[in-house]
């Protein structure tokens, strides 16, 4: 080591200062090119903090959190600046050292368990690796320890839980597993990426507890990556707000969501707060949609039990439920994909066949769906033209200038641009404009009822919303009605003029939103209701104060 | 446990389904060939009465489905037939000549496997490196070059020039392993040349296929070195495809080796199989098929199963 980085070095380590990044550059290569995606960023983190990064996808805090550990993901590299770890500098140490950091010293937390934990090995022998292979523990010992942080996060049976493969394991129980390994090493820095994002609200309350209590309970540093300002209040003891791969703000979190000084950071906080103007009551119309008592199921499983739900003419009904409730499946029946042993679907008052392709042209084009994920609901060698054009000819038979002038038509009702827009592939659009596209995709059907799967979750909040304004908008020109799926309680209170609780397969719940969400309510939606993070940093604690005994032994 | 082994008795009936497919494709194939057995014996100066009597003694005058339901029968009862031409049963014949066949393949296998996954995953390992650049190379030289070419050059180098092996692989049943060894070390060479280059690929692109996946990430994260992680993360899942190509590769080293055994003049069951072809002996081409059959099947059955093995969603279920 030179002079000059000695410096460095005791300047870092002055104080309880664990981590600081000076300059933070990172490029990414697109095109053969690489382009710069996180400019300059400085950070400082104490032992015992939680620092939660908060940004919206491109943002560049996953790229900022892994570089935390001195590692960038294939196609990127850190180009700038320092990264000073406990008196060493992340970004200039060989391969070797940083490897004799990772597991040991710094541990990581990835958003999906799932994919993170490898199929082939049993969680114990994953759990154990890091400090067997570091020669912090011996295998004995470092299983001990696993199965004690097994207990710690309230994991059923800690004491065997290991020996089983991951996809033995729920989603939220695995998400626990992968913290267990993280604190394996007894780490000084944990790297948390997003890691309750692809959870139901209910699950994530559990993780969100367990590595809060943990975490407090040893004094590791974390860094809290994350979308959602809300779960990071109940985290982070302080917060910084990027962008773009800049910091737009930061402070400590109580003042970040009281008091913003950004705009932008002004947005993010008051994210949530879109409301639907109360409909009147409803007219006595016939129903646009009625399923009535559908029983369902794939193969031998059933998915649905005795489902039964209305949509009348111009509303919005939302079907709320955590995964695996039947709520996609029930879409599924509705357009006829998946024909139900028993109960039936009717428009309008008709019986519809309950398979897709016995049904009329005219009767397809009814009802259009619009998907949770559009980068695969578009084909990426088509234009928007060919999207969006596709139905007009399938159902209207438009050609030509009709058919020209009317996917313009369309792309104005989604506010894109035509002229700049109709000649542009699925890969130059980001991802709400995707989504925009799905949705002029559905009207240029001119369906009566629009079935809208999870359209705001793949996309970021303020995006979402958005995009949630838009349906609104349409819904009131157009007098459509539309059937809403969603696990997102917030979205729910937004758009929904009625709500469908969903469980198991079963409609638990059902009523006006107000009905829903103004007490006394079903136990089942009260849980639901009561697991959607608050922006409030007490939030948290006083759930699980409120919910206490019963809670923890939910694990155990 | 127990729908695992539903599924291999799924696998099993299914490969006794095909194999009786197949069995049907031999028997008409080779019924279609032009010219028969007793026209290859009596030659174009025959007469029409010798012909009848000589089809009416082997039985060959009697329609196609009744000799191949007869065929089906007996070969159920351990009757594989008997030769027209060597006038005797097929079992003397046939059954030396599958253990040499049988014998240089495993020989092969027990060179190239080794080899080609070891190279395999070092590839992996060092990939776009100057060595796996050059294992890549040889490789594809390897593979690209017809058998009869690397086994003239070998032969040329290594029994003419240098006299270190016989030029013709002659066995005899009472011959000494180590000396049965040293005979067969040039057809077996030439076997894995032709052999190890896919499964040696097969092996890298599946692990490199593998490294993207964000448990590989994690392992890196969790500061694991790149042997470990090629070995211990990226190996066991993907198993499965290299399983396969290991299985059809094997099969190649069985039912391929035609040419090799022609070249070396080796009593394999390849050999066998040209001979009876050109001399109209039907019952011994059939039989020979039959075995080529039954080994390709249950080659690629006992991958099927492998692969299934290497599963654990399938091995330990919810």
């Amino acid at each position: 080591m030179t002079a000059a980085t000695d410096g460095h070095a005791s300047e870092a380590s002055e104080g309880d200062v664990l981590l600081r990044m000076r300059g933070l550059r990172i490029e990414g290569r697109a095109d053969e090119e690489w382009l710069e995606i996180v400019h300059g960023i400085d950070l400082e983190l104490h032992r015992g903090e939680v620092l939660g990064l908060i940004g919206e996808s491109g943002a560049g805090k996953s790229t900022i959190g892994l570089a935390a550990l001195g590692y960038a993901r294939d196609g990127c590299r850190i180009s700038g600046g320092e990264i000073w770890f406990d008196g060493v500098d992340l970004a200039r140490i060989s391969e070797g050292k940083r490897r004799a950091l990772r597991g040991r010293r710094i541990a990581y937390v990835a958003q999906s368990a799932a994919a993170a934990f490898n199929p082939a090995h049993r969680l114990i022998d994953q759990c154990v690796e890091a400090p067997v292979r570091h020669g912090l523990l011996d295998r004995e010992q470092a299983e001990r320890e696993a199965i004690d942080l097994f207990r710690k996060l309230q994991l059923p049976n800690p004491e065997t839980i290991g020996q089983r493969f991951p996809h033995q394991v729920s989603g939220g129980q695995l998400q626990r597993v992968m913290v267990a390994m993280a604190m394996a090493g007894r780490p000084d820095l944990i790297v948390f990426d997003e890691p309750t994002t692809a959870l139901d609200v209910t699950t994530q309350i559990e993780v969100m507890a367990a590595v809060k209590k943990v975490v407090e309970a040893h004094g590791t540093a974390a860094i809290y990556v994350t979308h959602d300002l809300a779960v990071v209040a109940q985290m982070a003891d302080r917060i910084i707000v990027l962008r773009n791969g800049h910091v737009v703000e930061q402070g400590d979190t109580r003042g970040i969501l009281e008091n913003p000084q950004e705009d932008y950071t002004r947005a993010l906080v008051r994210v949530r707060e879109l409301r639907k103007e109360r409909m009147e009551a409803d007219d006595t119309d016939v129903p646009v949609l009625e399923v009535a008592n559908v029983t369902a199921a794939y193969g031998k499983d059933p998915v649905l039990v005795d489902v039964s739900m209305t949509v009348p003419k111009q509303r919005t009904v939302a079907v709320v439920g955590e995964s695996g409730s039947g709520k996609s499946t029930t879409a599924r029946v509705i357009t006829g994909l998946l024909p139900p042993q028993k109960g039936s679907i009717r428009f309008h008052g008709n019986t519809l066949p309950s398979a897709y392709f016995k049904r009329t042209k005219d009767q397809l084009r009814q009802i259009q769906m619009i998907y949770q994920s559009p980068d695969t609901a578009l084909n990426p060698k088509h234009s928007v033209r060919d999207v969006i054009g596709r139905p007009l000819t399938f159902y209207l038979g438009l050609r030509g200038r009709k058919r020209e002038e009317r996917v313009r038509e369309l792309l104005s009702l989604i506010e894109l641009d035509p002229d700049q827009f109709i000649d542009r592939r699925a890969t130059e659009l980001s991802g709400g404009q995707k989504q925009r596209v799905c949705i002029a995709r559905a009207l240029a059907a001119d369906p009566q009822l629009v079935i809208c799967d999870e359209v705001t979750s793949a996309l970021d909040q303020l995006v979402g919303e958005e995009i949630l304004r838009l349906l609104l908008r349409l819904q009131k020109e157009f007098g459509l009605s539309y059937l809403f799926i969603t696990h997102d309680l917030a979205t729910v209170r937004a758009i929904a003029d009625h709500v469908v609780v969903m469980q198991h397969g079963e409609v638990v719940d059902s009523g006006t939103r107000d009905e829903i969400f103004t007490p006394p309510h079903h136990e089942y939606t009260e849980l639901l209701l009561s697991s959607v993070p608050e922006m409030d940093p007490d939030w948290l604690d006083r759930l699980l104060a409120e919910r206490g005994e019963e809670f923890r032994d939910r694990g155990i | 446990m127990i729908h695992i082994l539903k599924m291999v008795a799924q696998r099993l009936a299914l490969g006794v389904f095909i194999l009786f497919v197949v069995s049907v494709i031999i028997f008409m194939a080779v019924e279609l060939l032009p010219g028969d057995f007793v026209d290859a014996i009596l030659g174009q100066a025959a007469t029409e009465a010798t012909v009848e009597a000589f089809r009416y003694q082997l039985g060959l005058d009697r329609p196609a489905y009744i000799r191949y339901f007869e065929w089906l029968g007996d070969i159920f009862q351990g009757d594989l037939g008997y030769s027209f031409r060597a006038q005797r049963p097929i079992d003397d014949l046939v059954l030396l000549r599958l253990y040499n066949t049988l014998f240089l393949a495993a020989y092969a296998a027990a060179i190239a496997v080794p080899i080609a996954l070891l190279f395999g995953v070092l590839a992996a390992m060092y990939r776009n490196s100057f060595f796996d650049r050059t294992v890549n190379v040889v490789a594809l030289i390897a593979i690209s070059s017809p058998e009869f070419l690397a086994a003239y050059i070998l032969i040329f180098v290594f029994a003419v020039q240098l006299g270190w092996f016989p030029t013709l692989a002659q066995v005899s049943i009472d011959m000494e392993f180590g000396e049965r060894l040293r005979v067969l070390l040039l057809p077996a060479v030439t076997l894995t040349l032709v052999t190890m280059a896919h499964m040696m690929r097969m092996t890298r692109a599946s692990i490199i296929n593998l490294l993207s996946h964000p448990y590989i990430e994690m392992a890196r994260l969790k500061g694991m070195s790149n042997r470990r992680i090629i070995v211990r993360h990226a190996l066991p899942n993907a198993i499965a495809p290299i399983v396969n190509v290991v299985a059809i590769n094997l099969a190649y080293m069985i039912v391929g080796v035609v040419v090799v055994e022609v070249v070396f003049v080796y009593p394999g069951l390849g050999q066998l199989l040209v001979d009876s072809v050109s001399n109209r002996d039907m019952p011994v081409v059939q039989i020979a098929c039959l075995i080529f059959a039954v080994t390709y099947i249950s080659l690629n059955l006992l991958a099927d199963i492998c692969s299934v093995l290497s599963n654990p969603r399938l091995l330990h279920p919810r």
